[in-house]
């Protein structure tokens, strides 16, 4: 009857499932992450297109990085939501109270986010190329851009996880991940950094958005590769171990 | 009798507040145990201390003859929690609910369970559909069917009928005493003498950190002065007349 053995991957696995199974049925988290990027790239390389003026570029091949990376980090958010509402209702003590992992939880939001978000970013790829997005990349740099974007899509829900820990509400997950939403705009995204004011165009190049969205855009257009490769690597490793960490104390500390 | 769970000297703080400060009882096996006390006395405390989501500051509690605080993966497989506030998925179906439980606990025969207490709870009709349209009681329903999927050796109900109407309520006493003529030890907590009176084998009381009280209903009697005889008509209370009207008795059969 009693099983003292738990299975963190087996009980990881079920509650994956759940997670996904949650966020179908929430349809307009499902729009969230797949229309919005869609509109966004429609607006952003056609309607702004033929006005924006990114030197050597297609504007709709500059934005391509930007625009995945603030749709990643808009549909993050209901991740952090659902793990919110888990925290704060009665089912999280149900879990604890069961013979199963207590990390599964976790781990199976977070591996849901970063389902989710894979698929948002396809679409978005795939959008860009129905709307003239016309990358240079070879097949080895393909691969690095996809290695590069599962990093990224995993230091977000990692994110998102642990916002979801740390608000009280389910409303207050939103404002907390705003901020995360709001930096692909403040970056060289959308326009180049060297456009900006001083002070912003000073936050833009040092926020980590700016080092890995150049990364992206330089190996999706073919471009040499320059020391923001590296940057963003350290970024991406660094917030993933950060947000790794806190998340898990939190929620130790949340248990007892 | 054998005890299934014996608590000894258990206290807990929150801060300056001493909420448990000697607390001792054993329950038999297979019987009904009722916690009763005002609001705040510290009747979840215990339940949860007990369910293993939350450590005393002192003292020890065995379930099943595993200690709660160093044998938590044991206690959690003999165990079932239903909380004060239903641990339910509230976008998923009820049958998803079941089957979910069903998976975390690795029952071989997880399908068969589902229908088979879908069907005792009278949840079959409403079974696909969200459980954000279900009335309150039957969300409770499905809450304790969650909690029974794999037939727990003790069934913790906090307050399991708080909020219910006097129908789903009679229904609730009809069923912990089906589960306990089957075997099953429950440990209810209730605000509700006349709850505990019903179904109890034996009831403790808890006020101002201690069990002030314990036994049987017969022996809680004695503690009283002897009864004086008076003569009084017996009116029949608003709840025996809501019944009548509606066509159903308190000692009226299974409601299903």
């Amino acid at each position: 009857m009693s099983k003292p053995k738990t299975n963190v991957l087996y009980d990881s696995w079920v509650m994956f499932k759940r997670c996904l199974l949650i966020a179908m049925r929430n349809p307009e988290a499902l729009a969230m992450a797949t229309i919005t990027p869609f509109a966004l790239m429609f607006l952003f390389g056609t309607v702004f297109g033929s006005i924006a003026n990114v030197g050597d570029f297609n504007y709709i091949d500059f934005i391509v990085p930007g625009i995945i990376l603030q749709s990643v980090a808009q549909a993050a958010q209901y991740s952090a939501i659902n793990v919110t509402t888990d925290m704060t209702k009665g089912i999280i003590d149900r879990f604890r109270s069961m013979p199963i992992s207590k990390s599964a939880v976790l781990t199976g939001h977070t591996g849901a986010g970063v389902a989710r978000n894979t698929i948002t970013t396809t679409v978005i790829i795939g959008t860009a190329f129905i709307i003239g997005f016309r990358p240079q990349a070879g097949f080895m740099d393909w691969l690095m851009i996809v290695g590069f974007l599962l990093l990224i899509i995993i230091a977000m829900s990692l994110i998102a996880v642990l916002c979801g820990l740390i608000s009280k509400t389910p409303e207050g997950t939103s404002g907390l991940m705003f901020p995360l939403f709001i930096l692909p705009f403040v970056s060289s995204g959308f326009a180049p950094t060297e456009t900006m004011p001083r002070g912003l165009s000073w936050f833009a190049e040092n926020q980590p958005m700016t080092p890995i969205i150049d990364t992206i855009r330089n190996l999706m257009l073919g471009l040499p590769a320059d020391n923001s490769l590296w940057i963003a690597l350290a970024w991406c490793v660094g917030i993933i171990v950060a947000a790794f960490v806190a998340a898990a104390q939190i929620y130790r500390r949340k248990l007892q | 009798m054998e005890s299934i769970i014996s608590v000894s000297s258990l206290k807990k703080s929150f801060k300056s507040n001493h909420v448990l400060n000697d607390v001792s009882f054993k329950i038999p096996k297979g019987s009904v145990f009722a916690l009763l006390g005002s609001n705040g006395a510290g009747k979840t405390t215990i339940v949860k201390i007990l369910s293993t989501l939350l450590k005393p500051d002192g003292g020890s509690a065995l379930i099943c003859g595993y200690d709660v605080v160093r044998q938590g993966d044991y206690v959690r497989g003999c165990i079932s929690l239903t909380g004060q506030f239903a641990a339910v998925d509230e976008v998923l179906t009820g049958r998803e609910n079941l089957k979910l439980i069903g998976q975390l606990k690795r029952l071989p025969d997880g399908k068969n369970k589902v229908d088979e207490w879908l069907r005792f709870f009278d949840l079959e009709d409403a079974a696909n559909r969200q459980v954000s349209t279900y009335s309150g009681g039957m969300r409770r329903r499905l809450d304790i069917a969650m909690s029974l999927m794999d037939s727990p050796q003790v069934l913790f109900l906090d307050e399991p009928t708080t909020g219910l109407d006097p129908q789903n309520r009679i229904a609730m006493w009809d069923l912990v005493k089906g589960l306990v003529s089957e075997g099953t030890t429950v440990f209810l907590t209730t605000q509700y003498l006349e709850e505990a009176e019903y179904l109890a084998d034996n009831i403790a009381i808890l006020h101002g950190g201690k069990i002030i009280a314990e036994g049987t209903t017969e022996e809680l009697r004695k503690l009283l002065p002897p009864a004086k005889k008076e003569y009084i008509e017996k009116q029949p209370s608003l709840e025996e007349v809501f019944l009548a009207l509606i066509g159903e008795k308190k000692e009226g059969g299974h409601h299903e």
